[in-house]
């Protein structure tokens, strides 16, 4: 188990370097500098722009601008944001709750609903159920995110108004931020009415986010759960004279879950980017969000050192859900 | 009066518009505490005999029967939930791979408690101590060594020898009257075969429990049954007690699984086994099954299934030119 953690952790040299680099060379490729940005529409003197770009060190050729980045990088220092002037790993700090928090919750959401229905799928297969369960997920699986956010916003917020639009919570309650997590501030405020709207802001981006991954969970229940059902020991289950759905849940389930683990675990990454189309729509204020402003901004900080923070968690997270497959499953175990 | 008596077994794949038999009319007798040894080649139907009495035949197989009684029983007469309580409990069954047959997610003792607290004794049913104590017990009674420790192996843990003592443990939890055993030791080594049907044979003596041994092994056949029933492509075709037909088979499929035993066969050249498999549940003859592997065919043979003819008390052969005039 130990030798499997530091092989994965070994991996991490090669992944840094690849990360870095690339986010370095795109927010590069991409026309246009942040000294451009500060001066707007009517344009800058060129004696004060040419300051300017020596200020932040961009006047450097790319290779030195690069190696001066990673330097500090490797001391810790992911450097401070050109519009804020607030240091990166600071500001990532304040926003990344949120992200969490909604990335936790539409996964919540997914596996709920997914796996419960993957199941259903798979033991009444080829009937209505299952070609319920298989079309809509397939139709969620390739519903682009924004449209999909779009089209829930459209239906349950303009035409219902059953849930608000953007945010994370009514303006009107201030919630000191302890957690960083509203649900969990908003409880320990003992405001229930400011629990309730974070809540209620939380329903669609959710859903929005969660799509995806339960189309992908779903199917891959049904398709684990397909496999499963025709092992002996589910037969062997069923001579013992267990309850059908104790064989489904207790073993068949179980066993299921296995491979279902290690999708959920690659699902993260894709969450993680999916969480930044859904904070740019839903106004959410987390690291997507703020991603895609520092983008616009030409925040070079901003976007690198976020790319490199989110690239970092993705991996601690696959390399948690590894540990995890080793967890559920004894024979890797108990070697 | 038999523990179970089968009248007219069916179980049917393919469209109800055109059945494909896997077992095609089988009757079948199992006294109390009487090993029955079912045998015959892979594809015969065997498995399926055994499946559809335990109730455990899956779409898209469909089991008729024109009777199914245990213990005097009509089992078709029950609903779906009384019949797996049933299972389990007062018949029991063992299959062939046992590690496959260990869920690989449980301990051994977890599988075993799941058994325990579904057809054990109502003071073991309500008091987790108890259940521990019988299955270190039935760990005990199946001579797997250190029961105590054993309840925490997981089923990668075991050899395919333990494994199948977990199984039959499993299945003894519930005192049953019959046991199905589908070809309980092919899977594994020849010493430990001989272990394993030591061991039925004793679980039979003590718990006076009748065993359905299903198998395509004659000799274990041979050693371990009462009476002997010879299936192929889904229909008997001789049955009889065990010293009889292995002395003097009436049917030339039984002679050819004899001949197939190389003790069976010293002295001869080489061994003679009939050419050919079984036909398919899509591909079987009109005439008697086996008459295109058989090499005392006649011209009836292709045209006209023979019946099942019994002669004394015991014996029955399916042949239009028996070995053995009955
Ligand atoms: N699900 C199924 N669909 C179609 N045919 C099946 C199915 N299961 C078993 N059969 C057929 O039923 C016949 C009897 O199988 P089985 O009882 O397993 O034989 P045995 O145990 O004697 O080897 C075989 O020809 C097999 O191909
Ligand atoms: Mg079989």
């Amino acid at each position: 188990m130990w030798r499997f953690v530091l092989r994965r952790a070994a991996l991490v040299v090669p992944t840094f370097i690849g990360v870095t680099l690339l986010a370095f060379a795109l927010i590069h490729l991409i026309p246009g500098d942040p000294v451009e940005n500060i001066s707007g529409e009517r344009g800058m003197e060129p004696a004060r722009r040419t300051r300017l770009l020596h200020e932040f060190g961009l006047d450097r050729p790319l290779p030195v601008q690069y190696g001066s980045y990673v330097a500090h990088v490797l001391r810790g220092d992911l450097g401070h944001s050109l519009t804020t002037h607030v240091g990166v790993a600071q500001e990532f700090g304040t926003l990344f709750p949120a992200t969490v928090e909604l990335a936790f919750f539409a996964m919540l959401f997914a596996l709920v609903v997914g796996v419960p229905a993957g199941v259903i799928a798979a033991v009444r297969r080829n009937t209505a159920a299952d070609y319920a369960v298989m079309g809509v997920s397939l139709a969620g699986y390739s519903m682009p995110i924004f449209w999909w956010a779009l089209l829930l916003i459209l239906f349950f917020s303009v035409q219902l108004g059953w849930t608000p639009v953007s945010g994370r919570i009514a303006v009107e309650y201030d919630v000191p931020a302890v957690t960083g997590f509203m649900l969990i501030d908003t409880l320990m405020a003992g405001d229930l009415a400011a629990f309730r709207s974070a809540l209620s802001h939380l329903i669609l981006p959710t859903i929005a986010l969660g799509t995806i991954p339960l189309a992908v969970i779903a199917r891959m229940t049904r398709s684990a759960m397909l496999e499963v059902l025709r092992e002996d020991y589910v037969r062997a289950a069923r001579a013992k004279g267990l309850s059908r759905m104790r064989v489904i849940v207790v073993h068949a389930l179980r066993n299921a879950l296995i491979p279902v683990v290690t999708v959920v675990g690659l699902q993260v990454g894709l969450l993680l980017s999916g969480a930044i189309l859904t904070e740019t729509i839903f106004s959410w204020p987390g690291v997507g969000n703020w991603l895609i402003h520092g983008v616009q901004a030409r925040d070079y900080p901003v976007v690198q050192g976020g790319i490199l923070l989110i690239a970092g968690i993705v991996i601690a997270v696959n390399l948690i859900v590894d540990v995890l497959y080793g967890v559920i499953n004894p024979r890797i175990r108990h070697g | 009066m038999a523990l179970v008596e089968i009248r007219g077994l069916h179980v049917d794949f393919g469209s109800p518009a055109r059945p494909l038999p896997a077992v095609d009319g089988v009757d079948l007798d199992i006294g109390a505490g009487e090993i029955v040894g079912l045998v015959g080649e892979s594809g015969s139907g065997k498995s399926m005999t055994g499946l559809a009495l335990m109730g455990l035949v899956d779409a898209p197989g469909r089991v008729r029967a024109e009777r199914v009684a245990f213990d005097d029983q009509d089992l078709l007469a029950l609903s779906m939930r009384e019949r797996a309580k049933l299972a389990g409990g007062r018949i029991a069954m063992i299959f062939q791979d046992p590690q496959a047959s260990l869920d690989p997610c449980y301990t051994v003792g977890f599988q075993l408690d799941e058994a325990i607290r579904l057809h054990g004794s109502a003071a073991e049913r309500a008091n987790p101590t108890a259940r521990r104590e019988r299955a270190v017990s039935l760990l005990r009674e199946v001579d797997i060594p250190d029961p105590p420790q054993r309840l925490h192996a997981y089923p990668h843990q075991l050899s395919g020898g333990m494994a199948q003592r977990v199984m039959i443990a499993i299945a003894v939890a519930g005192r049953p009257r019959l046991l199905i055993a589908d070809e309980p030791t092919t899977a594994l080594d020849v010493t430990v075969q001989a272990q394993v049907l030591a061991l039925l044979a004793r679980l039979r003596r003590e718990h006076d429990m009748a065993m359905l041994l299903i198998t395509h092994d004659l000799p274990v056949v041979a050693e371990t049954a009462d009476r002997v029933v010879v299936m192929y492509a889904g229909q008997v075709m001789e049955t009889g007690d065990v010293p009889a037909i292995f002395e003097a088979p009436g049917h030339p499929y039984t002679q050819a699984l004899l001949d197939s035993i190389p003790e069976h066969n010293e002295g001869r050249a080489r061994l003679r086994t009939i050419a050919g498999v079984v036909p398919g549940i899509d591909d079987r003859p009109t005439g008697c099954l086996l008459a295109p592997r058989c090499e005392r065919a006649e011209p009836i043979c292709s045209s006209e299934r023979p019946l099942l003819r019994g002669g004394g008390a015991h014996r029955a052969v399916r042949c239009h030119f028996p070995l053995l005039k009955p």
